[in-house]
């Protein structure tokens, strides 16, 4: 490991623009000629249209178009679409209801945009926004993924009966049922996985330019993978031909799974451009962004735990109901299917899994993956199962788990997936050392003299990263690909730009992917620039999201970096008169092996564009494309301890201790592998503690704002104890694992398991507010 | 936020002409009138800015009377000394009002003739049985806060100081709804020449109120031990996602066991 190399703690490189107030953002971006827009949305959670009249709104001050659906529609702009196919158990594809960018005739959720008004300036859109009339007729609505599918629930979409969507299975019931008749014991439990909203720190953002002389557009948005952005709004939207179709996520503020998705918002800009002639502009606002961002989780979820009389699970049977909300999102239908069920293994041993899901069309914003995405929500049904069989079962936690863990590899699971490597005894123990485990009933004795409740916890997760390889998720219903591509360009002075398709929203690629860089070749960072987001600089590309960047976009660098090296020391061989075979690179010079000579790095760099003195038949230049394509996922996992006191008088829930014990595989940045744990527990904890989306019997969301959203503060947190312990994974080149996502999966279940611990049953749901702890601790009753 | 007109006051008189410009309002920080504004749920034509009148900042001790200036800042109110030796309560309240940014630009007059029920200085100046002085008369505390948002303020009047007379002991405690910070329940209390006075915030259906119960149990023994076993009727207060009134009012005699303490600190 060098000073940057890998392994290194080097402070991020995009830090100092972030923390200065230099980053461009899309509300930074400013183009001659650029107005504004503003939505029109619906106030209803379900309603007929009836007559939309724009003449009052037409004639406000500034006003440049007051555009509707119809208008829309008439341009042939397509409907948003589900990119991943769910076929039912009984063979039936998923009943995907229409979602158009401006809802013509319907509005299904509070929220929905109906009408876009472009002015001059941004008050001056609003003010006109205000002055539409929209006739409503209000229907009957619902929220409530499980009143949804109950008779006399209102219809949301005719193609999508009694509000299935689909009625999906895997595993194998029939082997299961028989398990669960042989089981000793078994723990039954109902979950429910709570709502919640990402909350990005920088709200969503768009802004369209039709450019009438090239016919060309361009759209700077907030997205997390601008190449699926432009495919998708080409392939389905109609919005424009590809290569007429420019499209840029420039620094962008945070992301969490809700801006890889495409949004009415974005496709509205553009067709609005034309439309109107002007560049146009949409900055969500706070509320916005609580109203129509893709919301979180929830699900709910009963669990069939059998165990024999070892206890040993013999099987697993689990049956969830999940909101999809009122139209499909991007990735809806794989979030709480493949990212989901596939999970249910756990770190067990599990001979017979079936997993039932059903997803639901509700009046609420549209569901999909939020950091975890489906990971979080099969951890928290294994893991508070797990602890609350092991207390029917009078055993320790800790000794169940063990008991069960997977222990050779690789492991097949009855749920697809193929676990290839990993050490859960490790991290379970580093832990429970670290959480001083066995020291907890002397903390609860002098917590209880200070009149506190004490409690601990734990949860071991799994999940799986890298979600790949392509062959397999297309046969599985995936619209896309899921590799990634990279290309290194070697200047002549040997500084090198990396193009990668992978997409930086907070992550630290700049930093990262230069440290790799500089390990191969010893160029010092400040010598890389790593260069994404804008399809018109970057090859195709698939984005970030689900802790791909380091295992899959890293990997593809790899291969470009390879063929780079392999051309490098051909150059260097010819100028230094050697076998290529003898030259190895060190310190920023290739150099013929056990000697002293050597060529600079530069200077091969130089050799390669001037081009007079190269091997014979060798095209001029340095620069190298590649393509990766995962063989599997890769399967992260850890051990997580939560220790808590509660305030009995007022219920209030402190963390005292968080011990979080990782295997992510090798570590390029243990800095910044750190504080990507620090995040993800802190958006754990806050669904654990704090957060949750709540709509009223009308379909209004209650929490659409920060007076009444929790989002977690540094002083709802403790100082996180954090470890790694590093299996590397044998499937990509780096032997890297991801860590994006980790804290937010393993950590509510570890926060739950330790407040019910502390209340002595099992009848909380999340988040565990003060309230509903202090009304835990006076019902009792067991779950 | 709608466009507005904003005008600086150079005197309460000056401020009184003002405001008859259209359909103005008083801001005194604007902690709470800004942020409505900027989400359009408050739409004033005109802005008159009481907080450059240099006669309404300031706080005065003279012996055990305490005047606070209506422009006076809770950051200044949280570190003033002399305030600090006679009523540390309030300094200590004034403290933990909203975040620093709050604290800078907050002001006492605004949070008072704002009545919030979710507000920390309603209780304050109940439970200390303050005076609030207007550019008119002088209204006691009791009769001054009227309900939600509501105070016996005309259209025209303009809280101009606050002032009381410190008691020999007071204390307050609250506890924050988890997501904005406000009172969900505060209760402050005070054992003064008067006798003992508990006035409770965020917890109201009707606002800031006197808690008879707790009053009379602190009457008999100014000790968090006389609460043990007191209940509050949950009729009447507040109901919302973050607290049930039954909750609340369990909250109200928690936190009033928790002020005493702190007064008897």
């Amino acid at each position: 490991m060098g000073i940057e190399g890998i392994g290194a703690r080097v402070a991020r490189k995009e830090d100092k623009r972030f923390i200065t107030g230099a980053g461009r953002y899309v509300d930074d971006m400013v183009v001659p000629g650029m107005k504004h827009a503003a939505f029109v949305r619906s106030p209803h959670a379900h309603a007929d249209i009836k007559k939309i009249d724009v003449k009052a709104a037409e004639a406000m001050p500034g006003v440049i178009g007051v555009l509707t659906g119809k208008q829309l529609k008439a341009d042939g702009i397509g409907n948003l679409i589900c990119g991943w196919m769910i076929h039912s158990k009984d063979g039936s594809p998923m009943k995907m209801g229409a979602w158009s960018p401006l809802a013509v005739d319907r509005v299904r959720y509070v929220g929905d945009a109906v009408v876009v008004v472009v002015a001059e300036t941004k008050g001056q859109a609003r003010d006109a926004a205000e002055a539409v009339e929209i006739t409503y007729k209000e229907r009957k609505s619902v929220s409530d993924a499980v009143e949804a599918l109950g008779k006399g629930a209102p219809q949301l979409h005719p193609e999508a009966d009694g509000n299935l969507i689909f009625d999906w299975g895997i595993g194998d019931a029939a082997a299961t049922d028989a398990a669960l008749k042989t089981a000793a014991h078994i723990t039954r439990v109902n979950i429910v996985n709570n709502r919640l909203v990402p909350n990005a720190m920088e709200p969503r953002a768009a802004l369209g330019h039709y450019d009438k002389a090239e016919d060309h557009y361009t759209c700077w948005t907030t997205s997390q993978n601008p190449h699926v952005a432009r495919l998708v709004m080409s392939a389905f939207y109609n919005v424009a031909p590809e290569n007429k179709l420019r499209v840029i996520a420039p620094d962008v503020g945070g992301g969490f799974g809700s801006k890889i998705y495409i949004y009415p918002e974005e496709i509205v800009c553009l067709w609005a451009s034309k439309k109107t002639g002007v560049p146009v502009k949409w900055v969500a606002d706070r509320t916005e962004s609580f109203l129509t961002d893709a919301h979180g989780r929830d699900h709910h979820t009963t669990v069939e735990m059998g165990f024999d009389k070892n206890n040993k699970i013999v099987g697993l049977k689990v049956d969830t109901i999940a909101n999809l909300g009122a139209y499909m999102s991007l990735f809806s239908s794989a979030t709480p299917t493949y990212l989901y069920a596939t999970l249910l293994s756990g770190q067990y041993n599990i001979p017979a899994i079936y997993g039932n899901v059903r997803t639901v069309y509700t009046n609420t914003a549209p569901v999909d993956a939020y950091r975890g995405a489906g990971r979080p929500e099969a951890t928290f049904v294994l893991e508070r199962t797990m602890e609350i069989a092991a207390r029917e079962l009078g055993v320790s936690p800790a000794e169940l788990r063990r008991s069960n863990f997977v222990t050779a590899f690789p492991h097949q699971t009855p749920v697809i997936m193929c676990y290839d490597a990993g050490d859960y005894g490790t991290s379970l123990d580093a832990a429970m050392k670290q959480a001083d485990y066995a020291g907890f009933a002397k903390r609860k004795a002098a917590a209880a003299k200070k009149g506190k409740l004490r409690g601990i916890g734990m949860s071991c997760y799994i999940e799986a990263c890298g979600i790949a390889p392509s062959a397999a998720v297309g046969s599985l219903g995936a619209g896309v690909g899921l590799w990634e591509s990279a290309e290194v360009r070697v200047n002549a002075v040997g500084t090198i730009e990396v193009l990668t398709g992978s997409h930086s929203h907070g992550q630290g690629h700049e930093t990262t992917f230069a440290q790799l860089v500089n390990s191969r070749f010893g160029v010092p960072l400040d010598s890389v620039s790593i260069v994404h987001g804008d399809t018109d600089k970057v090859q195709m590309g698939m984005g970030t999201y689900g802790s791909r960047s380091g295992a899959v976009g890293m990997s593809a660098i790899v291969k470009a970096l390879d063929k780079v090296e392999a051309k490098a020391k051909k150059i260097a061989a010819h100028l230094l008169e050697a076998d290529e075979g003898d030259i190895v690179i060190e310190n920023g010079q290739l150099k013929v092996a056990g000697t002293d000579k050597n060529v600079p790095w530069f200077q091969m760099a130089l050799a390669a564009y001037t081009a007079h003195n190269l091997p014979q038949g060798m095209e001029p230049g340095l620069k190298e494309t590649a393509f990766y394509d995962p063989s599997n996922f890769t399967f992260p996992a850890g051990c997580y301890i939560c220790e808590v006191e509660i305030d009995p008088e007022t219920g209030k829930t402190d963390i005292v201790q968080f011990v979080a014990a990782d295997d992510f595989g090798n570590i390029i940045n243990p800095m910044i592998v750190e504080g990507q744990v620090h995040g993800g527990i802190a958006q754990g904890v806050g669904q654990a503690l704090l957060e949750g989306a709540i709509y009223d019997g009308s379909g209004q969301l209650l929490t659409a704002s920060y007076m009444d959203y929790t989002m977690p503060r540094a002083d709802d947190l403790p100082s996180f104890q954090i470890s790694t312990s590093n299996t590397p994974c044998p499937g990509n080149p780096l032997g890297i694992k991801g860590c994006g996502e980790a804290g937010a999966i393993g950590s509510p279940p570890a926060v739950i398991n330790a407040i019910t611990d502390a209340l002595g049953h099992e009848n909380l749901t999340m988040p565990a507010t003060p309230q509903k702890v202090w009304a835990a601790l006076r019902s009792g009753s067991k779950h | 936020m709608y466009s507005v007109n904003y005008h600086r006051a150079t005197s309460v008189v000056d401020a009184v002409k003002k405001i008859k410009t259209g359909d103005a309002k008083y801001l005194s920080g604007g902690m709470t009138l800004i942020p409505a504004m900027k989400t359009r749920l408050a739409a004033p034509s005109d802005l008159v800015d009481l907080n450059h009148i240099a006669d309404l900042k300031g706080i005065k001790v003279s012996g055990k009377t305490v005047t606070i200036g209506a422009a006076t800042t809770h950051f200044d109110v949280a570190n003033d000394e002399k305030l600090m030796k006679v009523c540390p309560a309030l300094c200590a309240l004034a403290s933990h009002i909203g975040d620093p940014a709050v604290r800078h630009r907050g002001t006492i007059g605004g949070s008072v003739a704002n009545n919030d029920p979710a507000a920390d200085y309603p209780s304050a100046l109940l439970a200390l049985g303050a005076t609030i002085v207007t550019n008119k008369r002088q209204l006691a505390a009791d009769k001054f806060f009227k309900g939600l948002f509501e105070t016996a303020l005309k259209d025209d009047e303009i809280v101009t100081a606050v002032t009381f007379s410190a008691p020999a002991k007071a204390g307050y405690a609250k506890f924050p709804n988890p997501a904005s910070r406000y009172a969900m329940t505060g209760v402050f209390v005070t054992k003064g020449k008067e006798g003992v006075r508990a006035a409770v915030t965020g917890a109201g259906d009707d606002g800031v109120f006197r808690s008879k119960e707790v009053e009379a149990a602190l009457t008999k023994k100014f000790e968090a031990s006389a609460l043990e076993g007191v209940s509050v009727p949950s009729k009447n207060l507040m109901a919302d996602l973050h607290a049930s009134p039954e909750y609340r009012a369990n909250l109200v005699v928690v936190m009033a066991k928790r002020a005493v303490m702190a007064a008897n600190a």
